[in-house]
């Protein structure tokens, strides 16, 4: 700790930080542009200016960047001494001589950092009477619009998309007044992280583009805490909506998770939720004017014989009310029974193998990777964003013993250069991270348990033999031995239940030699995890059961069987089942075998809790009331058995899923009850700033109709309500006086860039015993090797994921369905220059474009997963290849 | 694609004979595309595609450093570049007389290309020789205590 | 009057060849230095009270004492000479580069031998075509005959040398943005601390020095500091030093001097006083980034001390002359054109406040000033005051303003309320 004095008066902060951090953290207000609390000082921007004093008979100080400055005993400063405050309205007059002053028409006008700073530092007239700069846009792509003119050139955005993110299409260009900040030429943003430009960038220079498309002002937005569905690692996002339609996702910030940040696939993958392909009514196939959801709830009270599919895109408590409707002897698991196995392999490692999951935040602070089987740039994006920032670890510690402090991002970075710490990747391709690899190593799936073998082999100190294979893993144990906290990732992207324990069995050898170990495991799907938790029979049981039991009925909930088994396969299935009960969000070739359609929420429409690949348990809450009939799937089928009347609230489905799933214990703390209110008040969905409420809906009727009431949650839908800042564990968006940008969020933390008072949402379920012990050999059967060609899977994270392949923003960025195959593997197999190739499956031709990659082994192919030329297939498996 | 080559071979060999005292390639960017423009004359967004994969750099990375520099040309100059010192010495010294002179000879101003490709005229910084103000460089000659009269001579010697 | 640094420099306006160099003495500081320890060569350096030649006047051996020494200190360091040389009315270094390459050599090889340097660059500006040409001729003689490379002289010690030529942008010559430069980078400055000889070129520890710094060193190695010291005549630093004029004096040219040269002297007998039909109306001392001095400042040295309490810096101790014949607020509108251009576009005050003043000159020139314009432009000398900006070019660009509104304030009066310059443009 060390004691600084701040105008006068003495507060104790913890080491290490820069001043700026310390009067941030005081919940002072200060006016910063290029500081970046994920990014730390550069002083570029000069907007931080104090005045320092040496002592306290020193009446006059200097201006001093506080942002620059170590808050070290002692250290004496004034915010509030008018050279201070002169310099800093006379900077951001500076900064303004250029900007447009265009906040009527600018997107992020009533959000933006720089109107608030401008308020904040008292610069209110104009002096400038000269010609301003201007500057020609680009296009960017889908996801973000440029406006260059009204750049402030405070380098964050090439700070993040450069050096935090890794990207190399964008940059800074030409010097003096006239800097520019884009591509060298228009044209997509490659990076997987560019959306953050929306919220790294403290002006409008970098918007969103998909809420452009339907723009809303930010205060007329209804929000909520909800959490991204769009991969496994279940980022916490703010999404916003108006006038019945999703506008927005932003990252909402959580200390353990996510961060600042997410993916572009998360931020703009939302848009399947606004698609006129949306289920919105209960119906009944053949027929329209019966009362559909009667002839369901008859049905179901007719107690057939009933059996339930539940889906790891389901929330929780979806999945149990569903499982609890069917019984547990009738509820299967929505996906291929190969894929369930690995979700609970994946669960059952991280609670047995005995070492540590970290958090997707704590994934920074591992100071040696190895990365198996697994491309996370594509599988879990954001893992990927914090293996970057691990990567620059062992780099740093040289400068931090130059005694460079960790804030002085610049001069570490001088140090660092481009270096990174011991990384090592082995995957079937070459993968994105291996950018940044210091070795990197790929093979087939058993060349990789072979490797992985071989690793454990050495980190106990053998040799072993002498081939490539050999000298990787001594390697790889080396320097994972050499280092303090080394992390293995890995995860389900081969489809390889042997990787999953390979990498387990790493991390534990490494735990054993006495390594604070790490293990990531990747799983497929947003609540994967809670649905290996709360179990199901497998699939194959549920064709079989049909096949038997003719006069079976189903209700598949959330899961579209045709892209997940193929439509052959889905459709022989349905057709065996004598009647069919839909509930899903989205109009699909499955949907069209219903007999029976229940309009299911989306997340942004529905209320529940999803485990994340950590084990984090997160809650997510509806953003807004549709419309129309589209409820949460929990909620459809509680009233299956319950009237109107008697339906039961959220949290009592909760704790009835607490009864059943004692592990489950602590989600009950998870968020605050329906019924707690913050003095007399509930938490609004809604700003104070919210307008329009009125005139909203007068195009129908005059009369303001009465809001839906939210009795599910703390939260309402309104604009009443306690507008202090929300609890942490359900904040629907941050905002405090002078501060309606998103770097509000600096006071909703206990201190700039930490955890948020009342703690970061999102409960781990999940925590590594001491134990070690166990045995990590494969039970199950290895799959038989019928061809030449090991096929795995390729994943993408625009096109990899069902929902979020069918936004338009994101639909433009999805590669075309080509097989991988190397040149050599080409030759070999005598089809030299084919153009496509077809492949073997189920007895099937199929036949794909050919891109070469020639980082891939001779004898594997890849396929892209997911996609629509690709769905129904079950990787791996193997095949011969013909020319065509 | 059928884009022109214009890095030639011989211009890429002497790029990578730049690596050896490096410790890493991209430290060679700046005289790469010092050696392009040498051979080139300017550098065209072409050379950066091809002088990527040469410096393992994208060409928005380096196109962010050539832009940074104002002897490096992203734009086609003529086969001679007059660049006339407009610093503070010249200035008192009365470059401008220079300038406009040569802008009545060449019909241009700073900034610009003559029509026949033969002259492209811009001011300069300060090019360290001040006692003999006004000066000009014209390529990679020195010229001094410029009076209107000496211009045409000077000329003369490019073609 | 001893005159180490150019007393060989040839008519003929050649370079010195190798042999010509060491037929006069060359190498022998060198081989004096090769004798002793890297901490001796370091303390005869502090001794001789040597100071920085670039601009600040930083004592070179206390500069050197900040870099790391020892086996396991990183490796390798570096040794970089400053040769940018862009500062308007500054041609020193130009002459010594060109003249004398093999002297900036050796100092550079001496210096690297202290510091414990492995590799070692000029980094050269690029309008200096001549000047690369002949570094490049020297530094092959040098490698040939062993001063260069692997075990220098039979000492065991070992460096490469090598030439970089800039492309351009004043702000190259500010050390660190330097750095910046030679790792192929975009040359903008780089935040102190750290400083370079901790952290410097690709992150290792570097030294950079001033061309004419390096000149002084094999003289001071081969005579003693003793000596250096005595053909000073300042107070505050040894040796001597290599001050200019341009602009409207008789004979514009560089001179070498002992360092404390009173102003006078440099201005009537070496440059021959004003032109007939021209007076003195004020000077940079010592180049475009310091403030004019006025013909009452005549007897003040010119050393780092005196110049610095008549309320400027030697600087680079290069004299821009202005006549009375000459505007001095067109005078600031050109240097404030320069500096608003070269400014690196990093920080706020000088990116934006350099273009901002530059207009208003513009405008008080054109007849469009107003009353206001004087509170702006003194405004913009605080708010790039030393300090608020991220290097120096932007204080640097306020010093000859500050000063031309300290001294010629009734120039700027009148162009405001006459609409007009009185002075004939050119
Ligand atoms: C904008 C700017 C430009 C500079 N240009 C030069 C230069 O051209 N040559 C030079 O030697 N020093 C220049 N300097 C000073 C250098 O930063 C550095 O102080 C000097 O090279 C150190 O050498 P010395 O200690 O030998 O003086 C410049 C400084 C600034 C702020
Ligand atoms: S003062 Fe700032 S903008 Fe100007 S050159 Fe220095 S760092 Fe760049
Ligand atoms: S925030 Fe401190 S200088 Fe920009």
């Amino acid at each position: 700790m060390a004691k600084v004095i701040i105008d006068n008066v003495e507060y104790e902060v913890p080491d290490g930080k820069n001043m700026l951090e310390v009067c941030l953290s005081l919940g002072m207000d200060l006016t910063y542009f290029c500081w970046h609390p994920a990014m730390h000082s550069v002083g570029a921007c000069r907007q931080c200016a104090v005045i320092q004093y040496r002592d306290e008979n020193d009446t006059r100080g200097k201006i001093v960047m506080s942002c620059m400055v170590d808050a070290v005993n002692g250290t004496r400063i004034s915010l509030q001494d008018q050279k201070g405050k002169d310099f800093r309205a006379g900077n951001i007059e500076s900064l303004m001589l250029n900007h447009p002053h265009d906040c009527p028409v600018c997107d992020e006008g009533g959000e933006c950092h720089l109107q608030d700073m401008t308020v904040m530092s008292g610069h209110n007239y104009r002096r400038y009477r000269f010609n301003k700069r201007t500057h020609v846009n680009q296009d960017l792509g889908p996801f973000v619009y440029h406006e260059m003119n009204r750049c402030i050139q405070c380098y964050r955005c090439v700070r993040f998309y450069n050096d935090y993110a890794g990207g190399k299409d964008f940059g800074v260009f030409a010097s003096s007044g006239r800097v520019y900040f884009g591509r060298s030429e228009s044209g997509t943003l490659e990076n997987e992280f560019s959306g953050n430009l929306v919220e790294i960038c403290p002006t409008g220079v970098f918007t969103d583009k998909t809420l452009r498309k339907h723009y809303t002002r930010k205060w007329d937005l209804t929000s909520a805490p909800s959490i991204c569905h769009q991969c496994s690692v279940g980022c916490n996002t703010l999404a916003s909506e108006r006038y019945g339609g999703l506008r927005r996702i932003l990252s909402r910030y959580n200390g353990d998770v996510n961060g600042y940040f997410l993916c572009d696939r998360g931020r703009f993958g939302y848009e399947y939720v606004n698609d006129d392909k949306r289920l919105t009514k209960v119906a009944q196939k053949a027929t329209s004017d019966t009362d559909a959801f009667a002839s369901v709830k008859n049905l179901v009270g007719s107690k057939p014989r009933m059996i339930g599919i539940g889906s790891p895109r389901a929330s929780l408590e979806s999945n149990f009310m569903l499982k609890q409707l069917v019984g547990e002897e009738n509820f299967y698991q929505g996906i291929p029974q190969h894929e369930a196995q690995l979700a609970e392999t994946a669960f059952n490692l991280l609670r047995t193998v005995g070492v540590k999951t970290p958090s997707l935040s704590e994934i920074e602070t591992y100071d040696a990777v190895l990365v198996l089987g697994e491309d996370v740039t594509n599988t879990a994006p954001m893992i990927a964003l914090a293996l970057r920032q691990a990567a620059k670890n062992q780099p740093r510690e040289e400068a931090y013993k130059l005694k460079i402090q960790k804030w002085n991002d610049a001069a570490i970075r001088e140090v660092v250069q481009d270096r990174t710490g011991p990384f090592y990747t082995a995957t079937p391709c070459s993968t994105k991270l291996d950018e940044i690899a210091t070795q990197k190593f790929t093979g087939d799936t058993n060349h990789l348990l072979a490797l992985s073998d071989k690793i454990i082999a050495a980190i106990a100190g053998s040799q072993g033999g002498n081939d490539n294979t050999d000298a990787y893993a001594n390697d790889v144990a080396k320097a994972l031995l050499s280092c303090k906290k080394p992390l293995v990732v890995s995860g389900t992207g081969m489809m390889s239940k042997e990787i999953l324990l390979a990498a387990a069995g790493i991390a534990r050898a490494l735990k054993v030699s006495g390594k604070e170990a790490g293990l990531t495991f990747a799983v497929p799907e947003v609540n994967s995890m809670g649905l290996a938790l709360i179990g199901g029979k497998y699939w194959d049981e549920a064709v079989a059961r049909v096949q038997s039991e003719k006069d079976t009925i189903a209700i598949v909930m959330e899961t579209n069987l045709a892209y997940r088994f193929g439509k052959k396969n889905a459709e022989s299935f349905l057709k065996n089942c004598k009647q069919v009960v839909m509930i899903d969000s989205l109009e699909n070739e499955t949907t069209a075998f219903a007999d029976f359609i229940l309009p299911a929420g989306t997340f942004a429409e529905s209320t529940g809790t999803v485990i994340n690949n950590e084990g984090r348990a997160q809650r997510f809450y509806e953003v807004f009331v549709p419309k129309n009939e589209i409820r949460s799937s929990w909620a459809w089928i509680d009233q299956l058995t319950h009237s109107k009347e008697s339906a039961r609230h959220f949290d009592t489905i909760v704790e009835e899923m607490i009864a059943h799933y004692p592990i489950l214990e602590k989600i009950r703390d998870l968020a605050p009850d329906a019924n707690s209110r913050i003095g007399t008040q509930k938490i609004p969905r809604e700003t104070h700033r919210y307008s329009g409420r009125t005139a909203m809906n007068a195009n129908i009727s005059v009369h303001e109709p009465k809001p839906p009431l939210d009795e599910d949650s703390p939260l309402t839908y309104t604009m009443e309500g306690y507008h202090g800042k929300a609890p942490s564990k359900a904040i629907p968006y941050f905002w405090s006086p002078g501060w309606n940008s998103l770097q509000s969020i600096n006071k909703y933390q206990i201190e700039v860039g930490g955890p948020l008072h009342g703690g970061n949402p999102g409960i781990r379920l999940i925590e590594a015993g001491d134990n070690t012990g166990g045995d990590l050999k494969n039970t199950g059967s290895n799959k038989t090797n019928n061809g030449t060609f090991e096929v795995l899977p390729s994943h993408h994270i625009f096109g990899g994921d069902e929902l979020s392949a069918k936004s338009a923003p994101l639909a433009t960025r999805i590669p075309d369905t080509t097989v991988s195959i190397s040149s050599s593997a080409l030759q070999r197999s005598g089809i030299e220059g084919a153009e496509s190739l077809s492949i073997n499956y189920d007895g099937e031709a199929h036949s794909f474009k050919i891109k070469i990659d020639n980082s891939l082994p001779d004898n594997v192919l890849m396929l892209p997963k997911g996609f629509n030329e690709t769905k129904g297939l079950l990787f791996p498996f193997f095949t011969e290849i013909s020319k065509g | 694609m059928a884009t022109e080559q214009v890095i030639s071979d011989e211009a890429r060999k002497e790029i990578e004979a730049l690596f050896h005292h490096l410790p890493k390639k991209q430290a060679a960017c700046i005289d790469a595309l010092k050696i392009v423009q040498k051979h080139n004359r300017w550098v065209s967004d072409q050379a950066l595609v091809e002088l990527g994969p040469i410096l393992e750099m994208t060409p928005h990375e380096i196109d962010s450093i050539a832009t940074f520099y104002n002897i490096i040309f992203r734009k086609p100059v003529g086969r001679h570049v007059i660049f006339l010192c407009n610093s503070v010495s010249c200035w008192i010294m009365g470059y401008e007389g220079i300038r406009n002179a040569l802008k009545e000879k060449l019909q241009i101003d700073f900034g610009m290309t003559t029509k026949d490709d033969r002259f492209t005229f811009l001011p300069i910084p300060c090019l360290g020789n001040c006692d003999h103000a006004p000066s000009m460089i014209v390529d990679e000659d020195l010229y001094e205590d410029l009076t209107p009269e000496i211009l045409d001579e000077i000329l003369a010697k490019y073609e | 009057m001893e005159r180490p640094l150019t007393e060989h420099i040839k008519k003929d306006g050649t370079a010195l060849t190798l042999k010509e160099y060491e037929a006069v003495g060359g190498y022998q500081g060198l081989r004096a230095a090769l004798k002793m320890t890297p901490a001796e060569v370091m303390g005869v350096v502090k001794d001789s009270k040597l100071r920085g030649r670039g601009g600040a006047g930083f004592p070179t051996g206390l500069k050197w004492s900040f870099v790391p020494m020892g086996d396991d200190v990183p490796q390798p360091k570096y040794l970089v000479a400053n040769g940018d040389e862009m500062e308007p009315g500054t041609f020193k270094d130009r002459l010594l580069i060109e003249r004398n390459p093999h002297q900036l050599i050796e100092g550079m090889i001496i210096s690297a031998y202290a510091i414990g340097a492995s590799m070692s660059y000029i980094f050269l500006r690029w309008a200096y075509h001549e000047a690369a040409n002949r570094v490049l001729l020297a530094l092959d003689e040098a490698y040939r005959a062993g001063y260069l490379g692997k075990d220098i002289l039979g000492s065991g010690f070992e460096l490469e040398m090598d030439l970089h030529t800039s492309v351009g942008r004043y702000i190259c010559g500010e050390e660190t943005a330097l750095l910046n430069a030679l790792e192929g980078k975009r040359a903008n400055p780089r935040n102190k601390p750290p400083f370079p000889q901790v952290s410097g070129l690709f992150g290792k520890p570097t030294i950079v020095n001033n061309v004419e710094t390096y000149c002084n060193v094999p003289h001071i190695l081969a005579k003693g500091a003793q000596w250096y010291i005595s053909i000073s005549k300042s107070e505050g630093g040894g040796g001597t030093k290599l001050y200019g004029a341009s602009g409207r004096v008789k004979n514009p040219a560089i001179w070498e001097l002992p360092l404390g040269t009173t102003l006078g002297e440099i201005i009537e007998e070496h440059a021959g006083g004003m032109l007939d039909g021209y007076k003195l109306r004020g000077l940079l001392p010592g180049g475009a980034s310091t403030d004019f001095l006025t013909p009452d400042h005549m007897n003040i040295k010119m050393d780092f001390e005196e110049v610095g309490k008549a309320g400027s810096r030697m600087g680079t101790g290069t004299i821009i002359v202005l006549d009375d014949k000459t505007c001095p607020v067109g005078m600031c509108l050109n240097l404030e054109q320069f500096f608003a251009q070269e400014s690196c576009g990093w920080c706020t005050p000088c990116r934006e406040g350099l273009p901002w003043t530059a207009k208003i000159l513009l405008a008080l020139e054109e007849g469009r000033g107003k009353p206001e314009d004087i509170d702006h432009l003194t405004f913009q000398t605080h708010y790039n005051a030393p300090g608020n900006t991220f290097c120096a070019l932007a204080p640097g660009a306020m010093e000859p303003l500050q000063s031309a509104l300290k001294y010629f304030r009734e120039d700027f009066d009148e162009h405001i309320h006459n609409h007009s310059c009185k002075y004939h443009r050119h």
